[in-house]
């Protein structure tokens, strides 16, 4: 109950403060916009009335909270999922490539890793250029890997997956390689021994010792997934999805829509992150992790 | 005296060499040593004095740049893969994510005995260091001496005949200590194992041993071999005896003539 408090207590706090702020600054850049259309009303608003105005603006150029927040709940709770206005419809679309691409990075960046650690070659050549892809802004890729993909018949969810996998892979491969090199000297040198063969010592030794590495780097990933896969759908004319509901609102001025969207997707990475670690969890506490 | 039994240990003019970036440093330098069957020898001696070093060559851990040694009449490679002897490390080294009964289970999943077999022996091995009720706690659930108990049952789980332990109850309370070599000893008469000991201290190296290797630093040597003229069977309190504390004196001699203790 007191750790309840502890928690409630700064989070409510921080959050208020971020409201108001949020609000003084909707005020502040929705003013010239509102001051420059009582102008031409010529209307002479009070001070009070002239707030409430700049908080009501059907685009305005920050939108208040409460705006985004009725917007959101209308787009959400009030459309059925199936509609394309439907805030749940289109983080769906999100969401399904975000987790294939999150699978395949999981798979590919541990697979990465396996082959980082046991061959040497691999891990001379191979890791330099891990680094390197990772340098190339995504932006610029995604449209490409579409672009390519489409040429030879592939289109629809794959290509999304893939630039989420091309984001999610890094870290859980970076993360393996960690934890697949993280067990004593030793372990190493019981499992020697024992006269061990490498994939005994892999499988008994290596594979359980990188699992709370292998977590903390899926939180990473999967975090990155999300974004890959919004970022997957801006350039390929998409016609669902947070980031197809972003683009369509950039093109329409719709800010309240494009903050809602953002709210989405933030909600969604937040409940991705939380499934990881709650999944990290119960493997730790399957694996006879001592309770914090 | 009767026929000699063959040796379990056999090294001559045994010697090793690190390459370090600070020049070679000689870590074993001429080591003549025969151990035979049954017999509990430690190894006593300052730190940076070899003994750790000497047990990781037993255990084909580290390679002897010169001289020979064989462990059981192979070399330490091959005695290696015919899982000769059980290690036990300074600390327990136990895999966190197993419980108690698992990581005994481990050296005989590697060695591919049938799960019944495997049943069977950690149950008779838990008994032996008085584990039994505990096989399937965590290691975390259980006290550092029980944890090193635990180790102990792991290297005795497949039935080496030698026994290796390098400073097993050095991270231990005096009292656990005393308890723990209790039970190390009644577990050597009941098994007959031969066990190689290293340790730094001179009651425990006395109390335990058949044959006390004192050695000493710069280069790793072997400086006396005290046999120990105590019965095999030893209540603690032998620790108080005159015979117990002469070889221990001559222990502490043999330690101060091979080191100087002012540099």
């Amino acid at each position: 109950m007191d750790s309840f408090r502890s928690k409630i207590v700064p989070v409510t706090t921080i959050l208020t403060g971020v409201v108001v702020l949020w609000y003084v600054f909707a005020v502040i850049l929705n003013a010239p916009f509102q001051r420059d259309l009582d102008r031409r009303a010529n209307e002479t608003p009070g001070v009070v009335e002239f707030i409430g105005k700049t908080l009501s603006q059907p685009k305005p150029t920050l939108p208040a909270p409460h705006q985004v927040a009725v917007n959101f709940f209308e787009n959400t709770f009030l459309r059925g999922v199936t509609s394309n206005r439907s805030l749940v419809y289109n983080a769906w679309v999100t969401l399904s490539s975000t987790l294939l691409g999150f699978a395949f990075g999981t798979a590919l960046g541990i697979v990465i890793a396996v082959g980082i650690v046991h061959v040497a070659t691999l891990d001379r050549s191979l890791m330099p250029w891990i680094i390197a892809s990772q340098t190339i802004p995504i932006l610029a890729v995604a449209p490409m890997i579409i672009v390519v993909l489409a040429a030879i018949g592939i289109t629809g969810l794959i290509p999304k997956a893939l630039i989420s996998t091309y984001l999610s892979f890094f870290p859980v491969a970076v993360g393996m390689v960690k934890g697949l090199r993280s067990p004593e000297l030793m372990h190493l040198d019981l499992m020697h021994t024992y006269n061990a063969s490498a994939s005994q010592t892999f499988w008994k030794l290596r594979v359980p010792a990188s699992v709370p590495f292998l977590f903390t780097s899926m939180k990473v990933a999967v975090a990155a997934s999300l974004v890959g896969a919004i970022v997957g759908e801006l350039p390929t004319g998409a016609v669902a999805g947070i980031g197809a509901k972003l683009l369509a609102g950039a093109y329409y001025s719709q800010t309240i829509d494009i903050w809602s969207a953002l709210v989405a997707g933030s909600i969604v990475a937040a409940l991705l992150v939380m499934a990881v670690g709650i999944a990290g969890r119960l493997v730790d506490r399957a694996m006879g992790g001592r309770p914090a | 005296m009767t026929e000699q039994p063959p040796a379990v240990v056999s090294a001559s003019k045994l010697g090793l060499t690190f390459q370090t970036n600070d020049g070679p440093v000689q870590a074993l330098s001429n080591v003549d040593l025969t151990i035979g069957k049954g017999e509990f020898v430690s190894f006593i001696g300052p730190s940076g004095c070899g003994k750790t070093t000497l047990l990781r060559v037993i255990a084909d851990l580290e390679k002897a740049t010169s001289g020979t040694i064989s462990v059981n009449g192979m070399s330490p490679e091959q005695a290696r893969e015919k899982r000769a002897y059980g290690y036990v490390f300074q600390a327990a080294a136990l895999f966190p994510w197993r419980t108690i009964e698992r990581n005994v289970a481990l050296p005989l999943e590697v060695m591919g005995v049938s799960q019944a077999e495997q049943a069977e022996r950690i149950k008779r091995t838990l008994e032996l260091v008085n584990l039994s009720g505990f096989e399937k706690k965590y290691p975390w659930q259980l006290s550092g001496g029980m944890q090193q108990r635990a180790s102990i049952a792991r290297a005795l789980a497949f039935d080496a005949d030698l026994l290796l332990m390098d400073e097993p109850f050095g991270a231990l309370d005096e009292i656990v200590r005393d308890h723990l070599n209790e039970q190390l000893l009644d577990l050597w008469d009941r098994t007959n194992k031969t066990i190689c000991f290293v340790t730094h201290s001179i009651p425990e190296a006395v109390y335990l041993s058949t044959r006390i290797v004192v050695m000493s630093p710069r280069p790793g040597r072997v400086t006396d071999v005290i046999e120990s003229t105590l019965p095999r069977k030893r209540p603690l309190d032998i620790r108080e005896t005159p015979e117990f504390l002469a070889i221990a004196a001559r222990v502490r001699d043999g330690l101060r003539a091979g080191h100087s203790y002012d540099d």
